[in-house]
């Protein structure tokens, strides 16, 4: 394999390894702030890509119009799963809401079958999106450069949320000890609803950048990326915001290189990931960037 | 007594006189109709999962084909769905439960190879006729009394694709990416290859890929270091378009060839501008359509559903008519009688074009080529079975 080649596949590897990373940022903040894994995240990306579908392709909206919409309307969701699902098992043990949360991921998915119905749908793609670049034997295309650009600008604003802002360090006080905060005078529920809230927005971007990238959605999409996500945020350590970051990089890149390497390999590449996950829990259960977790 | 308890018993009133009538009705219904108990036909299509596309498009040809005849010997035929989900496991459990709960005389289905074998393991150890719309791998029917198909086999297929490749398009190198989770795909895949190298042509690079999978730039990176002239795809149309979007996201520009399994709609709605030109083998095409069950149907499903026919609709209707036909000649409906007379099939001009059953249950059919063009599949050619 020449460098080119070798590059191109690089390059193929941090584009797909950067939406792993996008959609594994709000999976890992929401787990950091209330121990919570949220399997029904990759769902909540499907149903905001729906969201925007229906704004663009439906309602004939402008495309950015569209995303806007979708992401506070996925944020909303989120508040909404959050009342209805995971309140009332707050204080019961955790494998109660780790439950709760795979209903809440079957009921999406399901409902989305029901209402959106099974047949995929095309998104849309804005144009300026849609370019492709070469460079030195390279060809880039423009959304390899914005899915990282995002992820980034994303990345900075929940580390701006988190340790500049009031609600931040409500959100980071709820991370260290919930009943004490709750003694402190902190409304719990509000920070926690307002997580949920920002976590749904993460996964919604996720999911639209995902959506234009392969564009064709569908009720059942949500679970690879989700369990993708999952495994990213676990290699990077659960919790640990930046750790997710490169856990989904890592994650993509080594995809990426073993199909380009073994391509008779390809049809594994989905277990390859999960072996991954297994590894990284016998040996590294903290993951790779440690226990550097929100509070 | 207060208005609210007037209010009250009204609504007790009228929920009873409902719930008795929705007793009764069941009764009621079949006295209405002329003769005896309906014949029960079971189908199981994939309504959801990654190949719906085919399950609806199917489940819309077969329920067009049964508006246009409601009955046979006399008696009414009733259609049970169960949805299979593009799932191998559930359509098994559907089948199972056409088996046992619904009381079936005959199935409907399924759409891919895959599931189709799923689900005819068990209906032919109960000795129930089975009618597959689109299941092409071979080996569906091999040894397998009950099992029938209304369309082209791959072996026949791949055949098809790989002499059109060689001496229509002039292909000597070819890539192939093939969706390694399907039997229909690797299926058709080796037959391609088996044909294509047989006339003299080469497979230079040969990539696998998953249903579901949506990123393929691996594997469509590799592929121009391989100076291949042509891309076959013998995959299902949500990998297929996805491929192509890639194929030129990455500037791989050469023509694509394509199989039955790419012939939906979402094809082209996902794949936009990069599935233009794309060659793929069908069943059927309307501009060649020639018996007159074909014109009726065609008509009716565009006055019935405001659509065009497909090939899916085609050959779903196919299906049921095959299916109906036979009972009609059995003049029974017991499974042994049916599935004689369905093996007995010579000559029935079905919607997709004549249709003889062969001595292992398999129609031997022509196959069309169509071609992406301005957002719709073109009508190319017609290959007739040899």
């Amino acid at each position: 394999m020449d460098l080119s080649l070798f590059l191109q596949q690089l390059l193929n590897g941090i584009s797909l390894g950067s939406l792993y990373a996008l959609i594994a940022i709000g999976y890992t903040m929401v787990y950091g702030i209330i121990r919570l894994i949220n399997f029904a995240h990759g769902d909540i990306l499907m149903v905001s890509t729906y969201f925007a579908y229906f704004g663009i392709s439906v309602y004939a909206l402008p495309w950015w119009l569209s995303v806007v919409m979708a992401i506070l309307l996925t944020a909303l969701l989120g508040i909404l799963i959050d009342l209805g699902a995971y309140r009332p098992v707050r204080h019961a043990p955790r494998i109660s809401a780790l439950i709760t949360a795979i209903g809440v991921s079957f009921l999406l998915e399901n409902l989305g079958l029901v209402v959106f119905g099974g047949r995929p749908k095309a998104f849309y793609r804005p144009d300026f999106l849609d370019k492709t670049y070469e460079l030195g034997g390279v060809r880039v295309f423009s959304l390899s450069i914005w899915v990282p650009l995002v992820t980034a600008l994303l990345l900075a604003l929940v580390f701006l949320l988190l340790y500049r802002t009031r609600v931040g360090a409500a959100m980071r006080a709820v991370a260290k000890d919930m009943e004490m905060v709750q003694l402190m005078g902190i409304d719990v529920n509000r920070v926690i609803s307002l997580t949920f809230a920002v976590g749904s927005a993460l996964a919604a971007a996720g999911g639209i950048m995902w959506a234009m990238k392969y564009p064709q959605i569908n009720p059942l999409m949500g679970i690879i990326p989700g369990l993708k996500a999952f495994v990213a945020a676990v290699i990077g350590g659960i919790g640990n915001i930046h750790g997710a970051v490169l856990g989904g990089l890592l994650l993509g890149i080594t995809e990426i290189l073993l199909v380009a390497f073994l391509p008779s390999l390809a049809g594994y590449r989905d277990a390859f990931a999960f072996i991954l996950l297994i590894l990284i829990l016998l040996f590294r259960p903290t993951g790779l960037a440690g226990k550097d977790t929100i509070g | 007594m207060n208005k609210g308890d007037k209010l009250q018993h009204k609504i007790i009133y009228s929920v009873a006189v409902s719930v008795f009538f929705c007793i009764c009705l069941p009764f009621l219904l079949p006295s209405l109709s002329l003769a005896g108990k309906p014949i029960r036909i079971g189908v199981y299509l994939p309504m959801t999962g990654p190949v719906a596309a085919f399950g609806q498009m199917e489940w819309a040809g077969i329920q067009a084909a049964h508006q246009m005849r409601p009955t046979v010997l006399g008696r009414q035929v009733e259609l049970v769905l169960v949805d299979e989900k593009s799932d191998r496991i559930e359509a098994a459990n559907a089948v199972s439960r056409l088996l046992k709960k619904e009381k079936i005389q005959a199935i409907i289905g399924s759409a891919t190879s895959s599931n189709t074998m799923a689900g005819s393991a068990l209906s032919e150890k109960a000795k129930i006729p089975m009618v597959s719309p689109t299941a092409t791998l071979p080996l569906v029917t091999q040894n397998k009394k009950y099992v029938f198909r209304v369309c082209f086999i791959d072996s026949f297929q791949g055949e098809a694709a790989a002499m059109f490749a060689y001496r229509n398009l002039k292909a000597r190198r070819v890539a192939v990416i093939v969706d390694r989770a399907q039997d229909y795909c690797v299926g058709l895949a080796s037959y391609f290859k088996k044909a294509f190298t047989h006339l003299g042509g080469k497979i230079v690079s040969m990539a696998y890929c998953q249903t579901g999978d949506q990123d393929f730039s691996a594997q469509l990176t590799s592929i121009p270091a391989s100076q291949s002239d042509l891309l076959y795809l013998p995959n299902y149309y949500a990998e297929d378009a996805l491929i192509a979007r890639q194929a030129c996201e990455l500037g791989l520009n050469i023509p694509i060839l394509s199989a039955d399994g790419a012939q939906a709609p979402e094809l082209i709605k996902i794949g936009g501008k990069a599935v233009e030109g794309l060659y793929l083998l069908a069943h059927f095409a309307p501009e060649g359509a020639a018996t007159p069950l074909a014109k009726e149907f065609m008509e009716f499903f565009k006055k019935t559903r405001h659509e065009e026919t497909s090939g899916f609709h085609a050959l779903g209707a196919d299906a049921y008519f095959v299916l109906l036909d036979a009972i009609k000649r059995a003049g029974r409906t017991d499974g042994d009688a049916i599935r004689t007379a369905l093996a007995s099939t010579r000559g029935f001009g079905g919607v997709s074009g004549i249709i003889k059953i062969g001595p292992d249950g398999n129609a031997v059919k022509s196959a069309v080529i169509l071609q992406v063009r301005g957002g719709q599949f073109k009508y190319l050619t017609i290959v007739k079975p040899w």
